[in-house]
């Protein structure tokens, strides 16, 4: 007798095409392997950083050094060698002045990802694409970002954190570490040590930004870490839609990737930042992949203000990661929205938390894991009701989805209640692809690949359907390429 | 329209047929189906009745290919050509439709996706042409209007929250949406009220009706072929019957023509076996 459709399809659901795999020979500008204060100072110097950037980076880096690796995450980390690692890489032909000035080789390389850098492209783009601001980020620094003009009209500041230092340096000062402090976890020390660059975003009072802003991060060299920092700031009435997209080449090694995002919304301003997280996952014998170490927490600082995460994760060998959100202003909202897809020998571990301090606050946790082949998926949330947030609420779904009897999913939901007027909803689920819904969809001429695609988007649609249009089909081909391959 | 030159063409290769002979079906070991034995012919439509658990759904499963049932290598003809270990969608793609007695739900599958999806992956293997996004909606919507299902549907996940009734009526749809040749539908009545049961039988009457008139002989004939499973005879009223099989513990006792729903109609399933 055969075996059931689905164990026997499961069962080789572990190699998967990682179509991003390629990498580019690029001129680069490094500093040596290790990491001392002499190596902080010379990241500092290379970026011609003032003072006050080097010493708050000093400050992360002897607290960093206090600190001891996190162990009570549900995923087998090997040790990390941090003297084995090099710290910054960047392009040596960087484009400061103009698109034109962008290297010809690190254009080929986005065009072959699918990122146009070519503003006029994406203005005659394709029909119904939106418009969208990007800034590439390669290695540890940004190699261009487009529309920055047009959005200087409005007063949107949108450029790579490094040129934000130079030019704004009231507003990264003001509020670089106001969310996640120097000192905040293991990772995010290290990361305000030595990051060396990211986006930099900031709306001014009642702008509604009209396009979407949109950084790419790629990893291409080898041996090099990449620790890039984003700082979102949306003033009263303000609105931005934030996308990140990363990738990274195939190879035996594991890099690292510890990266800090902060977002602050004041009165009444909304941001939305969407994330579909690529990295390279290691191949099918669990070698190489990027271990995905990331503080992620926005700040809902004015009344009536709210920050909204959607992530797709279908990268990385190891994901550590729970993008937060802390609920000051009174009538504030945070969400989540997360699918999390673990196949081969992934590992994941991540969640949210939602701090809820303001009064009326509210927060919704929507968090969608599936776990296939050796794959291991842990949602780890933490819902806070502090004594002052009166009627706040919260609402956390967490349904897992697997496929196959090698992987593993668990729930890790925290509740901290403080205030009796206050209310905690927590639903979760676990169900498997069952062999009639291949049965039927198979019949129906839908081979099997596909017909896994389509059950498997469907359990992660009330995520995938929040993303923007360009985003969405990339994330649903992502999910079905994570599954392509897997039928002999 | 788009559909014609198929339909066309496979009504112009040789008859269509479904044989089964002497199939042996298990299922974690244990025999369900033994020995049976069916034919039918373009134009047919043939009725399987028997009591619950005597193997009639079992027979839906192993026409669509379900991989659970353990099949020989022959006795399971289509058109000629066997369909022993032939995967599910390769079936489909041959003309071969299964309306199953309790279709699936998927969460989060829009009933629209899917039905695109299918559509999309039998055209693709028919050589057609993709059909456009607005195309696809028209053919979509008049299927669901022929079978009293509102245009909402289309957005709701597959089956989820659907009653006995719609899961029926939309499996109706795909069977007019997707253009097979052969169609088994196992218990497409259950669920359903008199004005449910009219608006099926018309459906399949339709679904019956010759492509064209072939013009060596200028007389209408149909490719199509209907099998259809059930433990009810009502529907059988309103439509053309060729063959009335019953099927008791794995095998079939007794073929005849039409008057045998009848009679079964009048007396059930218990007298049949006292009169063998």
């Amino acid at each position: 007798m055969p075996p059931p459709m689905s164990k026997k399809l499961l069962q080789q659901l572990s190699a998967r095409p990682y179509k991003h795999g390629f990498s580019s020979k690029i001129e680069t500008d490094t500093v040596p392997i290790g990491l001392t204060e002499d190596t902080i100072r010379l990241i500092s110097g290379k970026k011609s950083e003032p003072a006050w950037m080097l010493a708050w980076r000093l400050k992360a880096f002897r607290h960093w050094r206090t600190m001891v690796t996190p162990d009570w995450q549900n995923v087998a980390v090997p040790p990390i060698d941090y003297q084995a690692i090099r710290y910054y890489a960047a392009p040596k032909r960087r484009a400061l002045k103009s698109l034109d000035e962008v290297d010809p080789e690190i254009r080929r390389m986005f065009d072959k990802l699918g990122i146009s850098l070519d503003e006029q492209k994406r203005i005659s783009g394709v029909e119904g694409m939106s418009q969208v601001a990007i800034d590439a980020v390669v290695d540890s620094a940004s190699v261009a970002t487009t529309f920055k003009a047009e959005l200087e009209r409005l007063g949107v500041i949108f450029c790579s954190l490094s040129e934000a230092v130079q030019r704004h340096p009231g507003l990264v000062q003001r509020y670089l570490g106001s969310v996640v402090s120097f000192g905040d976890n293991y990772f995010a020390s290290l990361n305000a040590a030595v990051f060396s660059d990211g986006s930099f975003c900031y709306i001014p009072r009642g702008v509604r930004c009209p396009m979407d802003l949109s950084t790419y991060f790629r990893i291409n060299s080898a041996g090099t870490g990449q620790f890039e920092r984003t700082l979102i700031i949306a003033e009263d009435d303000a609105y931005v839609s934030y996308l990140e997209g990363c990738t990274a080449p195939k190879r035996d090694e594991n890099q690292l990737h510890a990266a800090v995002v902060e977002i602050i919304a004041k009165d009444r301003a909304e941001v939305r930042y969407a994330t579909v997280q690529n990295w390279y996952p290691g191949d099918a014998q669990g070698r190489g992949g990027i271990f995905n170490f990331v503080t992620k927490r926005g700040k809902c600082a004015g009344a009536n203000s709210k920050i909204s995460w959607t992530q797709v994760e279908t990268g990385s060998a190891i994901t550590w990661k729970y993008p937060s959100v802390i609920l000051q202003g009174d009538n504030s909202v945070g969400e989540f929205y997360s699918v999390a897809l673990t196949a081969g020998h992934q590992q994941a571990d991540t969640g949210s938390k939602m701090i809820h301090l303001g009064k009326n606050t509210r927060s919704t946790i929507i968090a969608k894991g599936i776990a296939a082949g050796h794959g291991n998926n842990t949602y780890r949330g933490l819902v806070r009701v502090m004594s002052g947030a009166t009627g706040a609420r919260n609402y956390t779904q967490c349904d897992s989805l697997m496929l196959g009897s090698q992987c593993s999913a668990t729930t890790l939901p925290y509740i901290e209640q403080r205030n009796d007027s206050s209310t905690i909803e927590h639903e979760a689920s676990t169900s498997t692809i069952r062999d009639e819904q291949l049965v039927y969809l198979r019949q129906r001429g839908i081979d099997e690949e596909e017909a896994l695609t389509l059950i498997v988007n469907g359990f992660g649609r009330t995520v995938l359907k929040r993303l923007p249009l360009e985003f969405a089909v990339e994330a649903r081909n992502l999910l079905g390429l994570r599954l392509e391959g897997s039928v002999a | 329209m788009s559909q014609q030159p198929v339909r066309a063409r496979t009504a112009g290769a040789s008859k269509t047929s479904l044989s089964i002979k002497n199939l042996h079906v298990t299922r974690e070991g244990k025999e369900i189906l033994k020995g049976v034995s069916l034919e039918v012919q373009a134009g047919e439509i043939h009725v399987l009745l028997g009591p619950n658990g005597s193997g009639k759904s079992t027979l839906a499963h192993v026409l669509a290919g379900d991989p659970r049932y353990s099949v020989g290598d022959r006795g399971l003809d289509f058109n000629g050509k066997t369909l022993c270990g032939v995967p599910p969608e390769r079936r489909a793609e041959r003309g071969l439709f299964v309306g199953f007695q309790h279709p699936v739900e998927i969460p989060g599958l829009s009933t629209a996706q899917f039905l695109r999806s299918a559509q999309g992956a039998l055209r693709k293997s028919r050589g057609q042409n993709p059909l456009t996004a607005r195309e696809f909606l028209q053919n979509a919507k008049a299927a669901l209007v022929a079978v009293g299902l509102p245009e909402a549907v289309l957005e709701r996940p597959l089956n989820v929250g659907f009653s006995g009734g719609e899961k029926k009526r939309l499996e109706l749809a795909q069977l007019i949406l997707l253009e097979p040749t052969l169609a088994v539908l196992d218990e497409i009545d259950s669920g359903l009220d008199v004005d449910g049961l009219k608006l099926v039988a018309a459906a399949l009457k339709r679904f019956m009706l010759p492509d064209k008139l072939t013009p060596a002989s200028g007389q209408a004939t149909s490719n199509r072929m209907l099998l259809l499973i059930t433990h009810n005879p009502r529907l059988l009223r309103y439509l053309p019957i060729t063959r009335v099989h019953i099927i008791q513990n794995g095998q079939i006792i007794q073929s005849a023509g039409p008057e045998l729903a009848e009679q079964i109609a009048k007396t059930g399933f218990v007298n049949k076996k006292i009169q063998k």
